[in-house]
Order: structure tokens, then sequence, then C-alpha cells
């Protein structure tokens, strides 16, 4: 047992993680491991946060700690004990019953974890029957008791459903309440709200905490937003590449970091409260398997010495706080390593794209429902008013479902406008794509979310790059490879990337193709929706950085979708806040952020998560999504604290101050004194 | 729901509705008419003019389709040309036999291939695997006569278990047919059986890499429940249609092994009619056929919803 048991020696701990080593076969057929050497431990009712990059091996980890390989993984070294018992060692049926039992599970996407062809009370009744003494006849009592527990609204309707009716938020609450039937010592939470919006987010790091001073579980969270892990756990440990490098308290470990890259992880997060672009942590995360001797992040690392790359780093226990680095005791901090990327505007008052009344809708009246004189449905978007001048950024936000995309799509002429005005400069921007001329086309870009889905996974990236080369410019060839070279060095890729796969890249680069593909039809507007969301923080950092240093250089656009407010605020000038399609707040950033707030703005700001143990988001109202936009008044009316009768019948005016636009019928010194009022600030989540 | 399935019933009457046009119209489009067909180097003169009368031919098209499609409305298929008698009868007692084999065949070759699909799934790539998915793809390969022949040679010429050839006849009840359709029911189920079992199998690899089936482990849910539970229903999604098109294929008469068994089903039928240019049969056959697989269809359409709760289900 490594040196570092300062905690709980008095007691045993519950789960003890011993010099585990584990490894897999890969596809040369090589033993490489993906956990090296990892030592900790849980007491009983303690949280434990597991963080790092993607591939750094936390998922790894917490499946292992129900004993759980992958196919093709094996345990090389070391032990994980559950109450001193070897889970390795234990037979099938014994797993089984642990398994859902005295230690649950919480999946990432739980919309995907639950069986789509089972009903929510199928699903629930199997973990009673498995992990439960209850007779069959209670079982349905239990599991509304369950639903009750994890604050689900009606749960008698809820179990007549099946997982693909209920929302992201929900389907959450479901995998929780589905875990707690076992009623577990230890509940593992495998990136439980990864993928939720803000609010939603903030919603279930709260039940998480409540039901954990209720039923006193020990749990492991893992996570690689570190602002999430700060709600929930006492300690964090660090991970990267397969080791654990940084081990402490939280306040230890976001408060003073000690190894560098904990330092650089955490330096790499946009803060609401800073100004500028976070600075980026430079390379990747070597392949697992690569590193033989050394310290593994030597690579990166703006402090290596010699030594590093020759001697395996020792762990360094300074009073509880284990750091696996050779100058851990010299490194002290005062905070960064790196200093925050500020880099100047360079807007024009040229306005380049204008929406006007825009209102678009999926619904197609059908024959049917002229028949029958049904009402059209109210539109998804509506009412929406947009500048934006050349080289700025405009950032949308608001909570899936507020229509972010579909503006989007509006523009781009996928889902053409229903009514309103879309011009970019002269040119209407109302025709559906197919209509657009190729000059047109050329100069409206995307970049998406997911770049394994937008790139083709068989074209190789000159491929690529060289589609809309020939299209838009019809060039031969040799130029094309020329010019490919050149859209490379521009996302600061070697020219040697023309030749690869996406499967070859990793997800950083991946973007960078997309972005560089993006750039080869020398856009004027560039629509990017949702473009680091799926990166890692460090990775994010650059991107956001490029972005920002293209737009510079070519003077382009950006119409921006991110529903991270910090990263809104590092890279937009101006900000639109989204509800249900209806625009709730819109100016530049830095009015919209300090300023006065509409109260759906001052919800989302509310629910931010910091890397921070003292800080504490604040919730507001429920989190449950809105199918539809109310008829009349006010897009906000039924989930406004503030709301008044006169919201549900009359469409709210703007209000003014300065260039921050607020529609709210409420005046806005009345916004800013209301906002803190007591009863709004705690949890009204029945 | 409701709404769904009447929209599936109402296209596949429609189906069903441009079928009957199709197939009148392309009996009218071929050169000559149904007398010229049948009576071959003696249409001319007084014979032709009196089939022609006897089969109203001499009237308008439109008013013989009017015809035709109130018969079949009410259930009459017409008349044979050859052999003189009303269709129906002709094809009841086919249709029955061919609905007897395809039945038997369907019963023993989906659930095996179900079963085999879902086993060659779990032990993908182990010894298991290799044997059925072998199998299953040399069964593919091989024409149906060879297949058929093998076995008449195994069982029928060598171990003498089975009659090699049908020797009842059509209307003989069914009693009477049992021991003759074991060989051409063993050979249409390994047919049809590969081309399920391969779905299966890899529509089950999928599923069993998803994250509901990983979530279901980890719930510490048995292994055969999650297969049977979990698993199975999702993976059974894709596969429908194909079970769909086989069951329609073995119920529109193996043509080939009807003949190599010399068993009197639907298929052997068609096969005479077309001899016979008896083109009023070879019509309503062709109907019947048109309507076993529109059918089959709706039906795998229904089990889509029975089994798809996003099918079936609005948020
Ligand atoms: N293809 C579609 N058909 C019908 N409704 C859709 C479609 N795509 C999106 N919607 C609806 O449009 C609304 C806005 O969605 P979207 O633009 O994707 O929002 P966001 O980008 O903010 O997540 C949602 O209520 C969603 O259900
Ligand atoms: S051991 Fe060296 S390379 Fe590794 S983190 Fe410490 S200083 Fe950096
Ligand atoms: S108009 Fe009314 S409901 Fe809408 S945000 Fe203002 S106070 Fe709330
Ligand atoms: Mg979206």
């Amino acid at each position: 047992m490594s040196e570092a048991q300062t905690m709980n020696t008095t007691m045993t701990p519950m789960l003890d993680v011993d010099n585990f080593t584990l490894g897999y076969t890969n596809a040369e057929g090589r033993l490489v491991s993906v956990l090296r050497d990892v030592s900790l431990q849980v007491a009983p009712g303690e949280a434990l946060g597991l963080v790092g990059e993607s591939g750094c091996g936390k998922s790894t980890l917490a499946l292992a700690m129900m004993a759980f390989l992958r196919s093709g993984s094996q345990v090389q070294n070391g032990t994980i004990r559950f109450h001193e018992q070897d889970l390795f060692a234990l037979k099938p049926k014994m797993l089984q019953s642990l398994r859902g039992g005295r230690i649950g599970l919480i999946p990432q996407n739980a919309g995907q974890s639950l069986t789509p062809t089972l009903k929510i009370d199928a699903q629930l009744y199997e973990a009673l029957k498995l992990h439960s003494d209850l007779p069959r006849s209670q079982w349905r009592q239990r599991a509304i008791e369950l639903l009750q527990q994890v604050r689900l609204p009606a749960p008698e309707a809820m179990l007549e459903r099946y997982p693909h009716q209920l929302s992201g938020g929900q389907q959450q609450r479901v995998a929780v309440a589905m875990a707690l039937a076992g009623q577990p010592e230890l509940l593992i939470l495998d990136e439980p709200t990864t993928g939720l919006d803000v609010t939603t987010q903030a919603h279930i790091l709260e039940l998480l905490r409540t039901l954990r001073q209720e039923l006193g579980m020990a749990m492991v969270f893992v996570s690689h937003d570190l602002g999430a892990v700060a709600r929930i756990s006492e300690r964090i440990a660090v991970m990267y590449a397969g080791e654990v490098i940084e081990l402490g308290s939280s306040h230890q470990v976001l408060l003073q970091p000690t190894h560098p890259y904990t330092r650089a992880l955490l330096d790499a997060i946009p803060r609401l409260d800073a100004e500028g672009l976070p600075p980026s942590l430079p390379g990747y995360p070597p392949k697992v398997g690569s590193i033989t001797q050394g310290c593994a992040f030597a690579g990166r690392c703006p402090h290596a010495q010699p030594i590093c790359s020759e001697q395996d780093a020792p762990l360094a226990a300074l009073s509880g706080h284990q750091v696996r680095c050779h100058l851990a005791g010299e490194l002290k901090r005062p905070a960064s390593d790196s200093k925050v990327v500020q880099l100047p505007v360079q807007s024009s008052d040229e306005p380049l794209l204008m929406l006007e009344q825009v209102q678009i809708s999926y619904h197609r009246q059908g024959l049917m429902d002229a028949l029958l004189q049904r009402p059209a449905p109210v539109a998804t978007v509506d009412g929406i008013d947009l500048q934006l001048n050349k080289g700025e950024t405009l950032a949308l936000v608001g909570e899936s479902g507020s229509g972010k995309s579909t503006i989007m799509r509006a523009i781009s002429g996928i889902q053409p406008a229903r009514n309103g005005q879309i011009r970019l400069k002269q040119d209407d921007l109302n025709l559906p794509v197919e209509q657009r001329s190729k000059a047109l086309k050329r100069r409206v870009q995307m970049i998406f979310q997911n770049p394994d889905a937008s790139l083709n996974p068989r074209h190789t990236v000159f491929e690529i790059l060289q589609q809309p080369l020939k299209l838009y410019f019809g060039l031969n060839h040799d130029a094309c490879r020329d010019k490919a070279a050149e859209l490379l060095s521009l996302v600061r890729l070697a020219p040697h990337y023309l030749d690869r796969l996406p499967g070859q890249l990793s997800g950083g680069e991946k973007q960078r193709v997309a972005i560089a593909r993006c750039f080869a039809g020398d856009p004027d507007l560039i629509l990017c929706d949702e473009v680091t969301s799926a990166l890692d923080v460090s990775v994010q950092a650059a991107v956001l950085k490029l972005l920002k240093e293209l737009q510079q250089q070519r003077g382009v656009t950006y119409l921006f979708i991110a529903h991270d407010l910090a990263v809104v605020k590092a890279i937009a000038d101006q900000v639109a806040v989204l509800y249900q399609g209806r625009i709730c707040q819109v100016g530049p950033v830095s009015e919209v952020f300090t300023g006065h707030h509409h109260p759906y703005t001052r919800t989302l700001l509310n629910a931010v998560l910091e890397p921070d143990p003292n800080h504490q988001p604040v919730i507001q109202g429920d989190d449950c999504s809105e199918q539809y936009p109310p008829a009349r008044g006010c897009a906000y009316q039924r989930r406004c604290p503030l709301a008044e009768p006169r919201c549900k019948e009359q469409l709210p005016p703007w209000k003014t101050d300065g260039g921050n636009r607020i529609r709210c019928h409420l005046e806005l010194d009345a916004l800013a004194t209301l906002i803190d009022r007591p009863q709004m600030i705690k949890a009204v989540n029945a | 729901m409701l709404k769904l399935i009447l929209q599936r019933l109402a296209m596949a009457l429609f189906t069903l509705l441009t079928v009957c046009v199709l197939v009148f119209s392309i009996t009218e489009a071929l050169p000559g008419d149904v007398c010229t067909a049948y009576l071959g180097r003696d249409a001319q003169g007084a014979r032709l003019e009196n089939c022609r009368q006897a089969r109203n031919l001499d009237q308008p098209a439109l008013q013989r389709f009017a015809d035709w499609g109130t018969g079949v409305l009410q259930g009459s298929l017409g008349t044979s040309l050859k052999r003189d008698k009303p269709i129906n009868d002709l094809v009841a007692t086919r249709m029955r036999n061919t609905a007897v084999l395809a039945l038997g065949a369907a019963v023993i070759g989906i659930p095996l291939a179900i079963f085999l699909g879902v086993i060659a799934a779990l032990r993908r790539d182990r010894p298991a695997d290799v044997l059925i998915s072998g199998g299953s793809i040399f069964a593919m390969t091989i024409p149906e006569f060879v297949t058929a022949t093998v076995l008449v040679l195994i069982f029928s010429i060598q171990l003498q278990w089975f009659p090699a050839v049908t020797t009842v006849r059509h209307n003989a009840p069914v009693s009477e047919l049992l021991p003759n359709i074991v060989l051409p029911m063993i050979t249409l189920a390994l047919v049809m059986m590969a081309h399920i079992l391969r779905m299966v199998r890899s529509a089950m690899i999928d599923v069993m890499a998803s994250d509901f089936v990983q979530m279901a482990r980890l719930k510490g849910v048995p292994f055969w429940r999650i297969v049977c539970l979990h698993a199975l229903p999702s993976a059974m999604l894709p596969t429908i249609n194909i079970i769909a098109l086989t069951v329609a294929w073995l119920l529109g008469g193996a043509v080939i092994i009807e003949q190599v068994f010399n068993y009197p089903g639907i298929g052997t039928l068609m096969i005479r009619a077309i001899y016979d240019r008896d083109l009023p049969l070879v019509q309503a056959i062709a109907l019947i056929l048109a309507t076993v697989y529109v059918l089959c269809n709706l039906l795998a359409d229904l089990s889509s919803l029975a089994l798809n709760p996003r099918l079936r289900t609005t948020r």
C-alpha cells in the first residue's frame, strides 16, 4: 500500500486500489498499459473526484472499480479491493450481486444507457428484483419512492414512459434512481452531467449532493469538468496518461495545484471573471504505451529537466497531497505558468449579416390540417432581429432546444426562414441552399460540433480540402496540393498531415482540419455550431485562440453557438440570449455579462460552475424542458420567478441600457434589485 | 399509433390496386391476346372468333378491366383457359399446399436462425461462430436444387426415410401430404435460414456493444437475461424486414424446390400455367403472389411498430 495513506488511518478504506496496472493488447499485438501503478483509497461516505483529459484512463479506472474490463483488457499488476475483497477474484455470481447493488454506476449518457425497448418501470423493477428483498407486490411503490427521491415530477406517469420520451435531465435522474434501487454504499459516476445544459447540470449536481447527505454513500465522481468535480468531491485525483499525477483534497488540488499538468489544466479553463482567451496547453497526451520511462508529461511540461525523461517521477507526498513530479517540492504556486491571451478586436462598422423579424418553423401545414382547419403551432423561432458587423463575433446562447441551431440552419439555407429577411450585405439569404449561387454558398461556411461526423472517414485530409478548392476555384491537382498545404499551415498543422485519414488524427486535429476546410472557400461568414464542446479544455483553448487569430488575419465574421458562457465571454463581441426561439437579451458581451440581466440570463449565469470548491452555483426554478413556446406573452413566463399576470398576455417591450437590450415587462432597476430575492436563490425544484 | 396503422393499411391497399392495374395492363400490352396466345398456330378464323367471344375479348379493355376487377373484389379470379375450370378451385388447394410447406419451413427455420445468429454473435470469432457463419455462407452460395438433390440422395435413396418426389394428388388431405413435405421443408429452411442468421448475427454484435447492454451488465443483470430481454428486441428490429421477405418468398412458392420435389404447390401451378399460356391463370397467380408480398410487408411494419417504442410513441 502506498505511503500516502494519511487520510482515514484509523478506518480501513472501503475501496482500495493498490498499485493497479491494467493493459490491453493493441492493434500491433503488444500489451500496453492504460493504467499504471494507480493507488488510491475511498473511505466510507467519502467523495473522490477523478479528472483528466479524455483518453487518460478515467473511465477505465472507474469501471475497473466494478471489476469490469473492456474486451481485450487484462489486469497486469495490483489489486482493487472492496471491503477487503479482491474484486477480480470474485465469482461471477458474487460480482453480479455486487454490481448494481452495493456498488452502483451512473453512466455518462443515460439516454443511451437505458434499454430503449423497455419501459422505465421494467428497468426499475429489474434492479429491485436483483438487488432488494422486496416482494414483487411492493416494487411499484418502491419505484415511485425512488423517482420521488430523485425529484422527478409525476412519478406514476414516468413509470409508464420509454427512455426516449424523457428529456436528458430526466433520463439522468432515472439512471440515478436505478442505482439507488440497489442501496449502494459506493456510487460510481462516469461523467454524469457531461452533455447536459448548464442549468440541468447544476440541478443534477445539487441532487447528487443532497442524496449523498441523505444516504451517506461514498462516490467516485469522474469528469473532465473540474467545475463539476469541485461541486461534489472532497478529494480529487488528477490523472494523466494512465497515472495519478496529483491527489489531494479539493482545496489542495484546485486552489494550490502543484503538478505542472494540473496547473496547465486549470489555467486553460475559461472563466467568467477573466478577460481574454485562456492560455492553451501545447501538444497532446502521449499515445498509450509510448511512454516506458520518465515522466509522461515531459513532452509538454514548461519546467521539464533532463532528469524528467530519464527517470520515472516519484510520488512525493506533502501532508496528504501527493504529486508525481521530480520538482514537486520546488514548484510553488503563485499561480499560473502561462498568461492570458489578449487579442485586439478589429471589427468595423460595416454590417455584414442582417436578420429582420425572422420566423422559422419546422411544422408544415398538411392537407389534413387544412381540411380540419387546425391552426399551425407556434413557430419554433420567432421575431429574431440581429445585426452583425464584418469582423465581429456574435454568440447565440441558451439551453438545448432554444433554437440556436435552427437559426443557423436558416442562415445556411438548410431550413429556410418562413418569414422575415436574412441578408448577407446586399444578398438575399432567404433562399434555400439549392437555389443559392456558388459564390454565395462559398461566402457562408459552417463548422460543426463533431468533426467525426462532418469529415468523411475514407477521405484523406488532402481530399477533404481539395473538394472546396475544386468546387469554388476550379484549381487543378497541383495547385490544390499547394493551397491545401497552405491551409494546413493556417491551422498550425504540418504538411505531412495531407495524406492522413481522419481516423489517424486526434479530436483537436480533426477540428483543425474542419476549420481549414471551411477557410478553403475564403468565406465572409462562418457559422460555428458548438465547435469546441466536444474537445478537452486544453484543446479548446487552442482552438479558440486559432479561431480568433484567423479572424484577425482574414477579417471573417463568426456566428458562434456555445452552451458554455465562459467560452462565449472569451471569444464573442456580441451575445444574444435565446429562450424557446425568442431573444431575451442582446448586446455587447461586456455589457450583457456585467450590466443588467434578463431573468433568464441570470439563471444561466447563476448555474455556471467554477473549478473552485468554495464556489456555489445558484439554482433557480426547475430544469424541466418545455416542448412548445407559449402562444402569447413572454417566452420565459412559465419558468420566470418574477412573472406577473401581464407576462402571460402581452409581449414584453425592449428595455435599453446602452447597447444592452432586455425584453421584459419589469423596469431594469426592478430586475437589478429583485434578482437577489432570497426565495429565488433557493432551489425550488419540487 | 392508430393513425400509423391506418396509414400503413391504406398504403397496402393502394399498392394492391396498383398491382391489379399493372398486371392487367401488362397482359394487355403483350402482342396478341389470351386467345392467340392459347391457340397458338390455330389462332385464326372461326376458332379465334369463338374463343374471343366466349371470353368477352371483343369488349373494350376498360370494360374488361372493370369486369375482372369486380370479379376479383367478389372473390372470383376468373376461369382457366386450358382447364376450363374456375381459377379459385385450382388455386385454393395449391395455395394450401404451399402454405403448409412454408409454415413448416418458417416454424423450424426462423427460430433456429435467430437462435444460431445470437449464438454466433455471442461467440464471435470463436469456433462456434466460425462454424455457424461458415455454414451459412456455404448454404447461401450453393444453388437450392443442389441442396435438394443432396438431401434426396441421403434421405430418400440411401436411408429411404422420406419419399424423393411427391406422389399424392394436389387435393389430398394434409395428413397424406405430410411425409412428402419433410425434404422440401428442410431444403427451404436451410436456404432461408442463412440470410436471417447473418442479419441477426450482425445486429446482435452491434447491440451487445451498445451502452445499454454494458449498463445492464454493470447493473448486475444475469447474462442470459441481458441477451433475451435487453438486447434481442433491439437486434430483431433490422431483422424483421428480412424475415418478412423470406416468408413472402416461401409463400410465393419456392418455384425451383417445388419443381424438384414435384410438389403440388402454387409455384408448380404457375410454371404449368406459363407453359400452357394460360394467361388468366398467370394473371391470377401474379395477383395472389403480389398480395402475399404486400401482406408480409404490412406485417413486418406492424411488428416493427410493436417492437420499437420510438415508432409507436411520441415524446
Ligand atoms: N428536424 C426537426 N423537426 C422538428 N423539430 C425540430 C427539428 N430539429 C429541431 N427541432 C426543434 O426545434 C427546436 C430548436 O432546436 P435547435 O435549433 O436544435 O436548438 P439548439 O440548437 O438550441 O439545441 C427544438 O424544440 C427541437 O425539438
Ligand atoms: S517530472 Fe519534470 S516533466 Fe514531469 S511534470 Fe515534473 S517537471 Fe514536468
Ligand atoms: S416579462 Fe415577465 S415573465 Fe418575462 S422575463 Fe420579464 S418578468 Fe419574467
Ligand atoms: Mg443544438
